[in-house]
């Protein structure tokens, strides 16, 4: 085992998207027998310059070395030829294929290999790096945690040596992500070079050997994790020492504002989604929804904002049951939703239209009949670009060219300014850097003592546990429980989402 | 270590040129884009006169000759027939850009444009003693519903059951076709027992005359600034953009998706029926299967090169009636065949489009060393 020499040296790197330097002059260098954390705030570029790594994009100036000599990447093909494999955020897997016709799909050989010879190399491999996993059990019937092990062995079995993992925590429950790190140190002692792109600090603290921060496209520097701290990395990080904590300000809360009884909410697939889901949320309370992603928050959310098909159960907003009733109806009522997608802009914004025409969306009704009048929405934008401080070269820019952060504020800003009761949010801070997500925080506190009742369906379970007033957890569409934010932890948590239940008792309104 | 299963060797063969996305475009640009693709399609069709041993220059004097300078008799002549072609494409193209403007593909305006004419020309052969303005406001009307009617029927089974609305609407105007084919052999429309053609209009059912030309000009133009109106300043033009852009964040503003759809697909089969209104009682004073001329496929063209905007078409379609117009005369005088004509209009078209590419994709030349 050749410990330690460096498997792939990046020199230079620079990438422009039109007029976003993506990646600014790079340089990074990552060894055999090492984790390296690339950390560094969504929109840094860290996933860029992997990217170019897995052949997806090419630099534009630039010099790559594996093992010491210079290499071009033209495409993924290439880049598995040179042992390096990336494991996406989005998995990219075959849902009616087993998983070792995954891991065997994609690859050079003519002939399929055989496959007993096929399943013993899969076992092999797992044996070896402490994976589990059925080589015959078909991929949707696995849960996320298992998907990215088929993900990790298919790039194995191509003999990756170089591995990348994109965000792989995102999606998985605490005690998952122990299970990962365990793994991937595994892989490290057998001399793999393992790049872990994050923007969590707990988790470079944990697992990493070395750490590349990116800001804004640039690299800011390399430092050893036993030598830094949490505090250190985020200065480097944010660029500025940042206060790391989040308010939670006690309120007069107006009991009952909604009451959701024994819902049942259809999926797109015709099954239940939402199964047999109960509880209550009082005006000036945020009520936090933890779950896995696909647990069945879409459709929560979308049945009380009247889009999905209730199919039993009751929702009683301020006494008065919305079930039935149109979207048009219940925002009139005062419950605003905003939602970000993966691909943050799917719902809730138009693309392609400017800043104006999005907040005409929920007000486009108001005034005199026929005509459209731009006047009020174009003022609402500027003044929410000053407030929000968004960030775009005028009023006129379609969203889509706005960063995430200033598109999540626009959103958010829109629902807020409807002055609504009830407020659900989902994933609201989904891909935004620090600074950002805090003025989202503060937002939403901000209704809060408004007297705003509101439901936030979140993925960060420390964000949860610091904002929220009570968190409801829920699993495959059922409740697990509902805690007190004060007086849970991230474990408990962690086995509710994995679909542990918790008796109901202390957590009732608290 | 882990050994390799599967052994590629590295590819280090350098693709010299790839496409890449560009960074949208700024409008002086594009309208300079356009107007280099315009000239060089005009230098290509060129080379392609030349070819046939014409001289392309005069080709081209012809071409421009043929679609405005008229007989000495009536030197508006040629102008007015320019215009008659002008007037239902300008019409059938702003109907069909409501339905794409909402992503709503209509393939039919053929058959909407037919099925107006028939129910305009039902009033024109069966209530011809009515007086001429309500004969004239019921046909318009007819026209408008027939083509109204037609729209409707794949639309609603587009919002209630979700069927292609591209093969729907497409194969409705064959119907349309065979409808009118139908009528020629039936007693009461039938002129003469033993001919296939309908009957011609009496005076009182033809369209009042401006300027040489039936009174659809006027009709086309002021539906210009309508339709520029209804689509920008309107809140049903509002909803039409949102539903085109994403259904989803359409219904979530609290929008009737399915309402707007079909709201939108009835006006855009009225327009086009109001066009085949316009044609049979300005131009032709009779319906047959020819009443179209082909304008609504050559319409989806229009909409499109224009970016569905009613003054663009205006001025797209303008282009495309003066050479259609004008390729003809230059066909009878030159003596060339009028495939040529079909082919010389093919490769300006093939031009606006590939301009298309170039606003939004670029050419990038990659220059980077290899080891080996």
């Amino acid at each position: 085992m050749q410990a330690k020499n460096t498997a792939i040296k990046l020199k230079g790197i620079t990438k422009v998207f039109g007029t976003v330097r993506a990646n600014d002059d790079i340089d990074f260098d990552v060894k055999y027998g090492e984790i390296l954390a690339l950390l560094g705030e969504n929109g840094s570029g860290k996933t860029t310059l992997m990217n170019m790594l897995s052949g997806i994009y090419q630099p534009d100036s630039g010099e790559i070395y594996k093992d010491e000599s210079l290499i071009s990447i033209n495409s993924p093909k290439d880049s598995f030829a040179h042992g390096i494999g990336m494991i996406h955020q989005h998995f990219k897997l075959v849902d009616v294929l087993t998983a070792a016709e995954n891991v065997a799909m994609g690859t050079k050989s003519k002939k399929l290999e055989r496959k007993s010879a096929l399943s013993a190399r899969i076992k092999e491999i797992s044996r070896r790096f402490g994976l589990e996993i059925d080589p015959d059990k078909k991929v949707y019937d696995m849960s996320v945690s298992e998907k990215q092990t088929v993900e990790i062995i298919k790039v194995l079995y191509r003999g990756a040596r170089i591995l990348i993992l994109d965000e792989p925590t995102a999606v998985l429950t605490p005690q998952e992500i122990d299970k990962l790190f365990i793994i991937l140190r595994k892989m490290r002692d057998e001399g793999c070079a393992i790049i872990i792109i994050t923007h969590k600090l707990n988790e470079v603290m944990a697992i990493s050997d070395r750490v590349t921060i990116l800001r804004k496209g640039k690299s800011v520097g390399t430092v050893n994790t036993n030598e830094t701290s949490a505090r250190e990395l985020t200065e480097l990080m944010v660029g500025k020492a940042v206060e790391l904590s989040i308010d939670r300000p006690e309120t007069e809360k107006e009991k009952n504002l909604l009451n959701v009884f024994r819902l049942f909410v259809a999926g797109a697939d015709g099954r239940n989604a939402v199964k047999d889901m109960s509880f209550d949320l009082s005006g000036g309370e945020v009520l936090g929804v933890a779950g896995i992603a696909g647990s069945g928050q879409k459709e929560l959310c979308e049945a009380i904002a009247g889009l999905a098909d209730v199919t039993g159960g009751t929702i009683l907003f301020k006494n008065e049951s919305i079930v039935g009733k149109t979207p048009a109806e219940i925002i009139k009522a005062g419950i605003s939703m905003s939602f970000i997608p993966e691909d943050r802009l799917g719902m809730g914004l138009v693309a392609s239209m400017d800043i104006t025409h999005n907040m005409l969306l929920k007000s486009y009704k108001d005034g005199k009949p026929v005509v459209l009048n731009r006047k009020p929405a174009k003022e609402l934008a500027l003044s929410l670009i000053d407030r929000l401080e968004i960030s775009t070269p005028g009023v006129t820019t379609p969203v889509r060219q706005l960063s995430g952060g200033n598109v999540q504020k626009v959103l958010l800003g829109r629902e807020i300014e409807s002055k609504p009761s009830l407020l659900i949010t989902a994933y609201p801070v989904r891909g935004l850097d620090i600074n950002s997500s805090y003025t989202i925080y503060d937002l939403i506190n901000e209704q809060k003592k408004k007297g705003v009742a509101v439901l936030f369906i979140g993925e960060d379970l420390d964000v949860l546990l610091e904002l929220c007033d009570r968190i409801m957890v829920i699993c495959h569409g059922e409740v697990m429980g509902i805690v007190n934010a004060g007086e849970t932890t991230k474990e408990e948590l962690g086995l509710m989402m994995a679909g542990e239940r918790r008796m109901e008792a202390e957590g009732k309104n608290g | 270590m882990v050994e390799s299963t599967v052994k590629n060797k590295p590819n280090t063969l350098e693709m010299p040129i790839r496409i890449a996305k560009r960074n949208e475009m700024g409008r002086k640009k594009v309208i300079l884009l356009r107007i280099a693709t315009f000239a060089l399609a005009i230098i290509a069709g060129g080379i392609f006169i030349a070819a046939m041993g014409q001289n392309p220059i005069e080709a081209y004097k012809l071409i421009l000759k043929g679609a405005f300078v008229g007989s000495q008799r009536n030197p508006l002549s040629s102008i007015q027939a320019t215009v008659i072609i002008f007037v239902p494409l300008l019409i059938v193209s702003i109907a069909l850009s409501f339905a794409f403007k909402m992503k709503f593909w209509n393939i039919g305006g053929e058959g909407q444009m037919i099925v107006g004419a028939i129910f305009a020309s039902y009033f024109a052969i069966f209530h011809s003693n009515l007086p001429h303005i309500v004969l004239i406001l019921l046909m318009f009307f007819g026209g408008a519903l027939g083509g109204a009617l037609w729209a409707l029927l794949p639309t609603l089974f587009k919002v209630r059951f979700d069927t292609n609305e591209t093969l729907f609407t497409l194969m409705l105007n064959y119907v349309a076709f065979y409808i009118v084919k139908y009528l020629e052999t039936l007693t009461g429309w039938r002129a003469r027992a033993g001919f296939a053609s309908i009957k011609h209009f009496e005076d009182n059912a033809k369209l009042l005359k401006v300027g040489g030309v039936h009174i659809g000009w006027i009709l086309a133009l002021l539906l210009i600034f309508l339709a520029y109106f209804y689509l920008n300043h309107t809140k049903q033009g509002y909803e039409i953009s949102v539903v085109g852009e994403s259904q989803a964040t359409a219904r979530y503003a609290g929008m009737n998706v399915r309402r707007i759809i079909l709201r939108t697909m009835i006006i855009s089969g009225a327009v086009c029926g109001i066009a085949g209104m316009i044609q049979v009682a300005g131009i032709d004073y009779t319906l047959s299967t020819g009443v179209t001329g082909g304008v609504g496929f050559k319409g989806i063209t229009v909409a499109w090169l224009a970016q569905l905007n009613p003054f663009i078409m205006a001025l797209i379609a303008a282009i495309f009636s003066i050479l259609e117009k004008g390729s003809g005369v230059m066909q009878s005088t030159l003596k060339i065949s009028a495939a040529a004509t079909d082919v010389l209009q093919g490769i300006i078209l093939f031009f606006f489009l590939g301009g298309e590419f170039f606003t939004r994709y670029t050419f990038v030349i990659t220059k980077r060393r290899v080891k080996k």
